[in-house]
């Protein structure tokens, strides 16, 4: 680690801590029962959009029907990207003749943008028209990322109403993450980032000459089936173009992470300088953290919001600080060449590979724990060529369910899941009935927390177990040895826990994993959003308790080190077993 | 239900009118008013022609030029319709495989060079189309790129350095070398 690794880490702490306080306490206004400041000033907007859809704003929903609202809008918008994709070659603003996208690609593609997972079998930039790319993928990012703060706002009223039977309307938590939160923060972020060098415009992709030309062999076979190769000159270079700066500011904030380009936010049009890299780094964590803050002030208590962010801090930012310590150390395997690693001045030295030089080792390690921690998934790296601790980092975040800042609403909301948990078992030593919040939590709530908790896990080991022992899973596996086997297990992890984000060898556009990763995608999803908001349509119905002598406070540093156990515990011992067939095989042997 | 789905299906519609239409719309609007070089790729002019972009790299592999990192892509390298990484991991006898011939090329440009290679240069980028090398990556090529020129060394090192951007605001990422727009410039200064 060079001081230089420390102060950017450091720096990126500082300003998101900053930030908690202003966001939160706004999203808190935007999402308040009783009528304010933000709300009215967007009434009139809010009334025009409501009249069109038929919905009535006064409506005040049980979970059921909060949760039959929350799928039917979500799958009719699924079916609308897979739609889109299959006819995208007959529609407009499509300046390159993309086809239309093959089935399983595009049912994959749809599932995984409809659930804010943002997995890619596909390459943006050779796929998917201007027009799929803004109307289908682009509005799934907002509506996806929407939907998850939707189900927090409702699950966090399920603890803060009392003798309740409805936990708020669908249709107006939507409509409110959209307009008021997303959309203003995604328009000033986009033009920041345009300011930065990422393109936005409806031009088909520009050919130039290349300064020195040069050649390339192609080998093909010909009518007798002989092979031959012949040279094909290089003299212009393919610069694609198109609207990517709106997109890339929501793929951010929502979390999202589905980049407009293959490289993703490596991609210099996508992420051009280390201020862009910055900015892209904190939308990924602004809302999840400020959500946070939101979170308490609903339920009338700021420091039970702190506490939560308190433990996911508590978590990641050693597991940041690692990150970026393995890729700084380098990789052993290039140390018998002659080649300098040595961090200094004129060099971060380090694993390099798949990294770009302006982000060297401390932007992009941090940015590989921001993006895993998040349910993000963007990535400004290679993670597929991270040194094996490195890679570790990211795989352990996303098993621990997403719940270290995770996705927006998701995130926090699985998290809260952790904490029913938590005082469960804190309940148990005292031999006590635990109460959460004011709320007494019964077997009810532990049923739906427990299997928040447990269906993702489930999904990873099993979905790894079906990967590694069928031909149709091993088949996709691009690096030999122990690390062919983390790529399926990454795989898996980023599937089952709406993450996105790949060890990118995987050849994973194949029917086998399009179906598998699709089915994983789905049910980390949406049985998961079902049960917090059965679990919060039990705790709205409950009577406040009051705080007695021997109620476990929920805002200690106790109870932080208690969340963070259970969240890490369920976590390693889990997947410690799958981690050490992976990484830590691939470490022990790289090392000695 | 089916005023559940008559809901859905009118808010699906409003909202993808809003965010996938209205917005997309409003920011290409402002950013070809506010920032129209970069909105339309950072193009590098010369004479009135575009001859590339600064934020893509291109793909050098003559000795008077000085060489970008390695790429990835396929078919050929810094393909802009193709952008990625090599995804081979750590302990991949190809990783090392490839880093050795890289490694042989760069000597084989500049024979009685030992100087070890910044390992930038013999790692493939993220992206395939990284547009800049490292100061030191910068510094172990001025040499030769002067000799083959017949350039004198400090001129050349004086031309890197003004190429050479810092960290920005002083912190953030790692200072660099924009590989092409150095070659322009260089190209330019024997053109007078």
């Amino acid at each position: 680690m060079t001081a230089n690794d420390c102060l950017q880490i450091g720096l990126f702490l500082v300003v998101l801590l900053l930030l908690v306080k202003p966001v939160g306490s706004y999203m808190a206004k935007v999402f308040a029962d009783a009528p304010n400041r933000v709300t009215r000033a967007g009434a009139p907007i809010e009334r025009v959009l409501y009249r069109l859809c038929g919905v009535h704003a006064g409506e005040d929903m049980g979970w059921k029907r909060y949760a039959l609202a929350v799928l039917a809008f979500n799958l009719l918008g699924l079916l609308a990207v897979y739609l889109l994709q299959r006819v995208q070659q007959w529609l407009p603003l499509n300046p390159q003749h993309f086809g239309a996208v093959a089935p399983g690609s595009a049912m994959n593609t749809a599932i995984s943008f409809a659930t804010n997972t943002n997995w890619q079998g596909y390459a943006g930039e050779s796929t998917m028209s201007y027009l799929t790319q803004m109307l289908g993928l682009a509005v799934q990012n907002f509506l996806s990322a929407a939907t998850g703060i939707a189900v927090l706002v409702a699950v966090v009223r399920g603890f803060a109403r009392k003798g309740a039977q409805a936990i708020g309307n669908f249709w107006v938590d939507l409509t409110r993450a959209t307009l008021y939160v997303l959309l203003p923060l995604s328009l000033a972020m986009a033009l920041l980032l345009v300011s930065q060098g990422v393109v936005q415009n409806f031009r088909p992709y520009v050919d130039v000459p290349v300064v020195q030309a040069s050649s390339y062999v192609e080998t093909s076979k010909d009518a007798a089936r002989r092979e031959v190769s012949k040279d094909v000159p290089v003299t212009t270079q393919v610069l694609p173009m198109g609207p990517a700066a709106s997109q890339i500011a929501i793929k951010h904030l929502g979390t999202n992470g589905g980049g407009f380009f293959n490289a993703n936010s490596a991609h210099p049009y996508e992420n051009p300088t280390p201020l862009s890299n910055f900015v892209e780094m904190l939308a990924i964590l602004l809302l999840p953290a400020g959500l946070c803050y939101t979170f308490g002030a609903m339920v009338g208590d700021t420091r039970q919001g702190w506490a939560i962010l308190a433990t996911m801090l508590l978590i990641f930012a050693p597991l940041a600080v690692g990150a970026v310590a393995a890729e700084q150390a380098g990789n052993p395997a290039l140390h018998g060449l002659a080649v300098d690693a040595q961090a200094g001045a004129l060099q971060p030295g380090g694993n390099m590979e798949g990294k770009e030089t302006r982000f060297g080792i401390a932007s992009s390690g941090l940015f590989v724990a921001v993006t895993t921690a998040a349910s993000c998934g963007a990535v400004n790296a290679m993670h597929d060529s991270l040194t094996p601790l490195g890679g570790l980092v990211p795989m352990w975040l996303m098993q621990l369910g997403e719940v270290v800042f995770g996705g927006v609403g998701s995130g926090l909301y699985g998290m809260l899941a952790f904490a029913v948990v938590a005082v469960f078992i804190a309940g148990l030593m005292v031999g006590r009935t635990p109460e959460y919040l004011g709320k007494k939590i019964e077997a009810h709530e532990m049923k739906m927390a427990s299997l928040a908790v447990l269906l993702p896990c489930a999904l990873v080991v099993v979905g790894t177990a079906i990967a590694a022992s069928v031909p149709a899973g091993a088949a996709g596996v691009a690096n030999p040895g122990a690390h062919g086997f983390s790529e399926i297990l990454y795989a898996l992890s980023s599937a089952s826990n709406n993450n996105g984000s790949a060890f990118g060898g995987l050849s994973a556009n194949t029917p086998f994993w399009n179906v598998l990763l699709g089915i994983c995608m789905f049910l980390a999803r949406f049985p998961l959003i079902v049960a917090m908001l059965a679990m919060a349509g039990s705790l709205a119905a409950k009577r406040h308790v009051p705080a007695s002598a021997g109620t476990l406070p929920t805002h200690t540093p106790l109870f932080v080190a208690l969340l963070a156990c259970v969240v890490i515990v369920v976590g390693a011992l889990t997947f410690l077993p799958a981690l050490a067939l992976g990484p830590i095989a691939e470490y022990l042997m790289s090392a000695h | 239900m089916s005023r559940l789905l008559r809901q859905s299906f009118l808010m699906l519609l409003a909202m993808t009118v809003i965010t996938g239409v209205l917005y997309p719309l409003a920011v290409t609007g402002l950013a070809q008013v506010l920032f129209p070089r970069q909105a339309n790729g950072s193009l590098v002019v010369r004479d009135g022609r575009p001859v590339g972009s600064a934020l893509i790299g291109q793909s050098f592999t003559d000795p008077k030029y000085f060489w970008g990192r390695p790429s990835a892509t396929a078919p050929m390298a810094d393909n802009g319709a193709a952008s990625g990484g090599s995804n081979l991991g750590p302990s991949n006898p190809a990783l090392t495989a490839v880093a050795k011939q890289r490694i042989d090329a760069l000597r084989r440009a500049d024979p009685g060079n030992d100087a070890p290679v910044p390992v930038d240069l013999v790692t493939a980028s993220g992206s395939g189309l990284d547009p800049q090398i490292s100061p030191a990556a910068a510094r172990y090529q001025a040499a030769r790129v002067a000799r083959v020129r017949g350039l004198p060394a400090d001129r050349v090192q004086a031309l890197v350095d003004a190429y050479t951007q810092g960290r920005q605001l002083g912190v953030l990422g790692e200072p660099r070398v924009n590989v092409l727009e150095l070659n322009l410039a260089l190209d330019a200064l024997q053109k007078r």
